[in-house]
């Protein structure tokens, strides 16, 4: 309704807008850039509220944030600052809603100066130098410096620190003296994980980020997901930095050091070395690993399909439990359990649910107990030689390959976990272009590329691949007479909660692999399968409820659950920056990955099927397999 | 009962008193820092439970204002004003130089026996009386050596008379 919007003018350039539209997104339309640093665009109005966004199956929108107070940018940082005429001063352009219309200026020179004031008072407060920075080359407030031509400390600089460096033993390491009080952390710890691990302390110039009772990282109730460093303008958040152990593990000639990639960390690694997002270097980066020094590159997908095949015979038991047996320990929904930062987040706020996780391990831990076994059994290696890195999208990958029941073999599943930063990292140390490299294959006996794998890195990807298998093993029939190659559409997409559901029609044999578990499938005959999905805690939060006050999702047999938003590959390890579009960008590299890949379903990898001939021979969630391959939660507060 | 337990049992009276919203997050705080002149860690999780508010916020809002203190103080907390008037009447004022003096404390410490903390504040609106102080909540004008030794034996004496009436 072209009367309702009202026109603005910015920089010479009309836009039609709709009341209440701040002057920052109007420009943005326009085409005009403003520089922001508290204002990201993954927590403007518009993000936050498709990112609670919901399928129909849900009813009304449901808004979690309804309350909260942190909806709205703080426009603290000063930085966006436009001229607006007629108003005297300059205005914070993020904090500036349009309601009359409007001419607007973006630069000039007052606000060249005042935005140069501005980043010189910041740094009359920020105390460390770039070149030993993580963030050197990615940092927001370095780039503004250098654009806005800061060349001197007119208003000084702290030569101390003003604050310590968080302790040893954090995966989520803090640096307040770079820390320029945007809350963009704080903000994304509550409106997209709901974790409300940081708060602002303090008031004044005695303001600081900080946790409960100012506690470190890791004993406050923090999900360990990383979504706050990869909103940090600057680096005062980082991961804990592991790539010196690695390189360390990799010179030594006595340790076979092997590697697992996962499928989220292919599709953005590219952006560190300048390529589009949704660039794809799968196999570049294997000859790139091997370059580097790594002994063996395996693939995480090949884990991925053996979790589908234990998580999926768990479910088929669970529901023949719940359905067939009545027996109520089966709990149900089921949820899925290879996303740390959910298993963590779970264990602080909804212990009580802990029985309806998966035993299942992730993928990343599955591959680690079948490296240290299975494949030093079947090569001959000592396991106690042999490191596990493994790569990752994710910085919670960290706190979960150190949890002490990691290591049923006798060795730690995982050695070190890499997030894509610092393997891009050692890329570089090393003199690595990654793009320009030949590509070559993963090694056996893992190496068969799988699409049901591959979408493990997106969200909705586990629920598909596990849809495609337990409905195949069930029904007996293709998956394809279902929906249409494969691609079970239903399940995909980025919106906060998912519902989707299958009507089994017939049902076929129980095949060999499951007969230990049910003797037939008749009962599951016209049942009809409803699954959920949630991606990004604060999500989960709206699923947890809708459970409790039985909603439809309560209803649902399984349901699939990922820390972050979009998914891993949006993952707390990925490079920085990201925003809905580059999400967007990965997603769809994955999906086409999937569409290229003759093997799409985790039962029909053939190493997967070996493996169960070889080494689990008595089938998913047999008794070996739970010894390896399961594990179990606890409750924290 | 267990110290948790009695604060929660305390939290769950002021809900009565104040409401289960998020709302009544300030007034409850300021009865426990009232109560108990500080606001411990327990207290703030029995608030977060309570209001199911998270406990990041509620020790966000206990540390912005000055009133509050998460941290242990006196039974009695001395604000001194440090706002122009009263700084102009001098920063080393022999009734405030005397206050140091007899509780052998320094800004912001708490005298031994828990009863007394010395803290700054900005203007109380007494500019025209100082030098001036809070103590709690009462504030006392035109200081001088011989009122503030004064001062501080009454609330010595108050002390001890509540303890004697327990
Ligand atoms: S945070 Fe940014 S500006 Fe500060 S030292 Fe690091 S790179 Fe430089
Ligand atoms: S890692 Fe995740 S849970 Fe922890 S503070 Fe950051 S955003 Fe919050
Ligand atoms: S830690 Fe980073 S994101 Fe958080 S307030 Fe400081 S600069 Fe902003
Ligand atoms: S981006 Fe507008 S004030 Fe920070
Ligand atoms: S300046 Fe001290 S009371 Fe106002």
């Amino acid at each position: 309704m072209d009367s309702e919007l009202i026109t603005v003018t910015i920089d010479g350039k009309e836009v039609k807008v709709i009341p209440g539209t701040t002057v920052l997104e109007a420009a943005r339309t326009a085409g005009i850039h403003i520089p922001t640093l508290c204002h990201h665009d993954d927590l403007c109005s518009e993000a936050l509220y498709q990112q609670t966004a919901s399928t129909p199956h849900q009813g009304e929108h449901s808004h979690q944030h309804e309350e909260s107070a942190m909806l709205s940018t703080p426009s603290s940082c000063r930085i966006c600052l436009v001229e607006v005429e007629g108003l005297p001063r300059l205005h914070a352009s993020c904090a500036l809603p349009i309601h009359n219309a409007m001419t607007v200026r973006t630069t000039s020179t007052a606000i060249r100066h005042a935005r140069r004031d501005i980043l010189e008072l910041m740094m009359s407060e920020h105390y460390g130098d770039c070149f030993a920075c993580a963030r050197n080359g990615t940092c927001e407030l370095q780039k503004l410096c250098a654009d806005y031509g800061v060349t001197s400390e007119r208003f000084g600089r702290p030569h101390e620190p003003l604050f310590e460096k968080s302790a040893p033993g954090n995966i989520i390491v803090r640096d307040q003296n770079k820390c320029i009080l945007c809350r963009r952390c704080v903000r994304m710890c509550a409106l997209y994980q709901g974790v409300y691990a940081l708060t602002t302390e303090g008031r004044g110039d005695h303001s600081r980020i900080a946790t409960f009772m100012g506690k470190e990282m890791k004993d406050a109730a923090c999900i360990n997901c990383g979504q706050c460093i990869n909103r940090c303008p600057t680096g005062a958040l980082t991961e804990r930095d592991d790539t010196e152990s690695v390189w360390h593990a990799i010179e030594d000639p006595d340790k076979m050091v092997v590697i697992q990639t996962a499928p989220a960390p292919r599709a953005a690694i590219g952006e560190m070395f300048g390529c589009e997002p949704g660039t794809p270097l799968t196999f570049q980066m294997n000859t790139a690993l091997r370059r580097v020094g790594f002994d063996k590159v395996f693939d995480t997908n090949f884990s991925a399909d053996l979790t589908i095949m234990e998580e999926g015979s768990e479910l088929i038991s669970r529901l023949y439990k719940a359905l067939v047996l009545k027996d109520n320990t089966a709990a149900l929904p089921q949820f899925t359990s290879c996303s740390p930062g959910w298993i963590k987040f779970i264990e602080h706020f909804y212990p009580q649910y802990l029985p309806n996780l998966s035993s299942a391990k992730s993928p990343q831990q599955m591959m680690g107990a079948v490296l240290k076994t299975y494949f030093a059994e079947k090569n001959g290696w000592d396991p106690s030689k042999i490191v596990s890195v493994s790569l990752m999208p994710c910085t919670a990958k960290k706190f979960e390959s150190a949890r002490p029941e990691m290591d049923a073999s006798g060795y730690r599943d995982v050695d070190y976990a890499l997030t894509t930063r610092e393997l891009g990292r050692m890329f570089k140390q090393a003199g690595i272009e990654l793009p320009k490299l030949d590509k070559s294959p993963f090694d056996d006996p893992f190496g068969t590329p799988t699409g049901s794998g591959v979408i493990f890195g997106a969200t909705g990807g586990v629920m598909e691949a596990a849809l495609r298998t337990v409905l195949e093993i069930v029904t007996g029939e293709k998956i394809e007479s279902l929906f249409d190659h494969a691609d079970i559409k239903p399940v995909r997409g980025f919106d906060g909660v998912r519902m989707a559901e299958v009507t089994i029609g017939k049902v076929g044999p129980v095949p060999e692999i499951l007969s230990h578990l049910v003797p037939d499938f008749e009962w599951l005959k016209g049942v009809t399968v409803r699954v959920g999905l949630a991606h990004g805690t604060v999500n989960a939060i709206r699923v947890m409820k809708d459970i409790e006050e039985g909603g439809p999702l309560s209803k649902c047999h399984f349901i699939e659950f990922m820390a972050c938003p979009g998914g891993c590959l949006g993952g707390g390890g990925q490079p920085i920056p990201t925003d809905r579009e580059i999400r967007a960008a990965r997603a769809k590299a994955i999906y086409s990955e999937d569409a290229t890949y003759v093997v799409r379903k985790s039962h029909e990898n053939e190493d997967v099927l070996r493996i169960y001939r070889e080494f689990f021979k008595e089938g998913p969630c047999s008794h070996k397999s739970h010894e390896l391959l399961h594990t179990h939660y606890k409750e924290r507060v | 009962m267990d110290a948790q337990q009695t604060l929660r049992t305390e939290v769950e009276q002021l809900v009565r008193v104040h409401g289960r919203t998020r709302t009544a997050l300030m007034p409850i705080l300021q009865d426990l820092n009232r109560a108990h002149s500080y606001i411990s860690e327990d207290a703030m999780l029995a608030v977060s439970d309570a209001l199911n508010v998270p406990r990041a916020e509620v020790y966000g809002v206990a540390t912005f204002y000055s009133y509050f203190s998460v941290k242990p103080r006196g039974t009695y907390v001395i604000r001194i004003c440090r706002t122009i008037s009263c700084a102009k009447q001098g920063e080393y004022h022999p009734a405030i130089a005397a206050l140091f003096d007899e509780l052998e404390i320094g800004m912001g410490e708490t005298t031994s026996d828990g009863m007394f903390t010395i803290e700054q504040t900005n203007c109380i609106g007494m500019c025209d009386q100082g030098p001036a102080m809070m103590v709690n909540e009462i504030p006392h004008i035109k200081l001088t050596e011989a009122s503030v030794r004064s001062i501080l034996n009454e609330y010595r004496h108050a002390a001890l008379a509540a303890k004697k009436a327990q």
